[in-house]
């Protein structure tokens, strides 16, 4: 599994964070970034509510 | 055919939605329901439809668009003013919403707790020296947001009763005259406040907009007298009435109440199901900007668009036994804070008012409960945010 966040269309709802936030924090700004080395989800099993509950639909999972 | 259902309707108990809307539930997940001045637009009433639509680009916010569908005599004048963030799309939204997100990301509410927090303490502590009885909306659940908002924003609390009024107005009228002059007079106190902030800066989030954004030309200086007035009346009204209502519809379901008390740390989950089951903003408006196709249904070009967020959140293909409040519940996904480009800027801030609120109300107040009974308190009718007018409490 990949994920990425399309940045440019995040409005820093936080909703990633909330649902999965040993993969997903803010920056000093508050847009949602993956945390380093998670970009696999780290197993996560609430990464892909993470997904579904982001308001602009900016995070991204690819499978290997 | 039957009459087209006319929307919005008045609820018949403070936390259901209106018994009336039945047949709006019956034929969803997309019906049509007629506006006050006799207009037909789409009512979305389906979870996962609501999803769908409220993320399309097709559906736009701008109330300036002649399409735009107005549920009441008195949002008229939005047509002819341009109303940020919540009245207009991208490219422009997104410019305003992202001066505004660092000021309400996570960190920077995380931090707010502590004053949330104080703020709450210091109202109780009043409460209980001065009562039983207490009336909760004007010693507790319009304070705590009011409070916290004038501290984000830079606001003096001093100048609550003034602003909270014609907030209030500006929201209920109830005539379209009462509505504009309170608008008018918002807007001349705020544009007052920033030309002070200019001379004398103080240290919130309107003094930063002003040395940031309006002294370097960002930003107008009518967009920014907007922009204050937006997130002062959205930064109270709707929180006071989360806590006003929450609180009400906890005390109506004891044994909802005792599993909180007994465990705290289900209060965030409590908070989310409140959100769901009370949806107290209900009724987000949109116009279609070209055909969609959705639910084997198609929205032409021009159509008006209604989302009925407490039907929304009570789909049951969303949400099991959507009718019954259980704060033990997962309660994700729910649409209270909208969904899409425009889903709420300061929900976050709002989850820790309440979360705080209710939970120091019920810890400090073992005995709490209504001082009148339930049918003889006052809630708002259906054409505004949902919350109580009163409410009358004894321990």
């Amino acid at each position: 599994m990949r994920i990425t966040i399309n940045t440019g269309v995040c409005i820093g709802s936080g909703q990633c964070v909330l649902n999965a936030p040993s993969v997903f924090t803010q920056d000093d700004d508050g847009f949602s970034v993956v945390r380093p080395g998670r970009e696999d989800g780290a197993g996560d099993p609430m990464v892909r509510e993470a997904a579904r509950a982001c308001p602009v639909q900016a995070i991204e999972i690819t499978e290997d | 055919m039957t009459e087209t259902l006319s929307f919005p309707q008045d609820r018949s108990c403070p936390y259901h939605p209106p018994t009336s809307y039945a047949p709006l539930r019956a034929s969803g997940p997309l019906s049509h329901v007629a506006l006050y001045d006799g207009r037909t637009i789409w009512a979305v009433t389906g979870h996962a439809e609501a999803r769908a639509l409220l993320i399309d680009q097709r559906l736009s916010s701008d109330r300036q668009n002649p399409a735009f569908p107005i549920p009441q005599a008195r949002f008229e004048v939005a047509r002819r003013l341009r109303t940020p963030l919540l009245g207009v799309d991208d490219p422009e939204h997104n410019t305003q919403r992202r001066m505004l997100i660092p000021s309400f990301s996570l960190k920077r509410t995380a931090a707010l707790r502590p004053e949330i927090q104080r703020i709450v303490d210091e109202l109780l502590d009043r409460m209980l020296a001065q009562g039983p009885p207490a009336e909760l909306v004007t010693a507790f659940a319009l304070p705590v947001p009011s409070m916290v908002i004038c501290s984000l924003l830079g606001v003096p609390y001093a100048d609550h009763e003034f602003f909270e009024e014609r907030s209030r107005r500006i929201l209920r009228g109830p005539t379209a005259e009462e509505s504009e002059e309170a608008r008018l007079a918002l807007d001349e106190y705020l544009a007052d406040l920033i030309a002070r902030k200019e001379k004398d800066p103080g240290e919130g989030l309107l003094d930063e907009l002003i040395a940031e954004r309006l002294a370097t030309g960002a930003l107008e200086r009518e967009e920014l007298v907007r922009l204050a007035m937006i997130l002062l009346v959205a930064g109270h009204e709707t929180t006071a009435n989360m806590i006003s209502l929450g609180t009400f519809t906890l005390l109506e379901h004891p044994d909802q109440l005792a599993q909180l008390r007994a465990d705290e740390s289900l209060m965030p989950t409590a908070v989310e199901e409140l959100l769901r089951f009370l949806s107290i903003a209900d009724g987000m408006l949109r116009v279609a900007t070209d055909d969609i196709e959705i639910a084997g249904r198609t929205i032409r070009a021009g159509d008006g668009v209604v989302f009925s967020t407490s039907l929304i959140n009570r789909d049951e293909a969303a949400y099991p036994a959507p009718d019954e409040l259980d704060v033990g519940r997962s309660a994700r996904h729910h649409l209270a804070f909208g969904f899409g480009i425009h889903q709420c800027l300061g929900q976050n801030l709002a989850r820790a008012e309440m979360e705080i609120a209710l939970r120091s109300l019920f810890r400090r107040i073992p005995g709490l409960r209504l001082a009148v009974p339930a049918a003889e308190i006052p809630f708002k009718p259906g054409d505004t945010l949902q919350g109580m007018i009163e409410l009358p409490l004894a321990w």
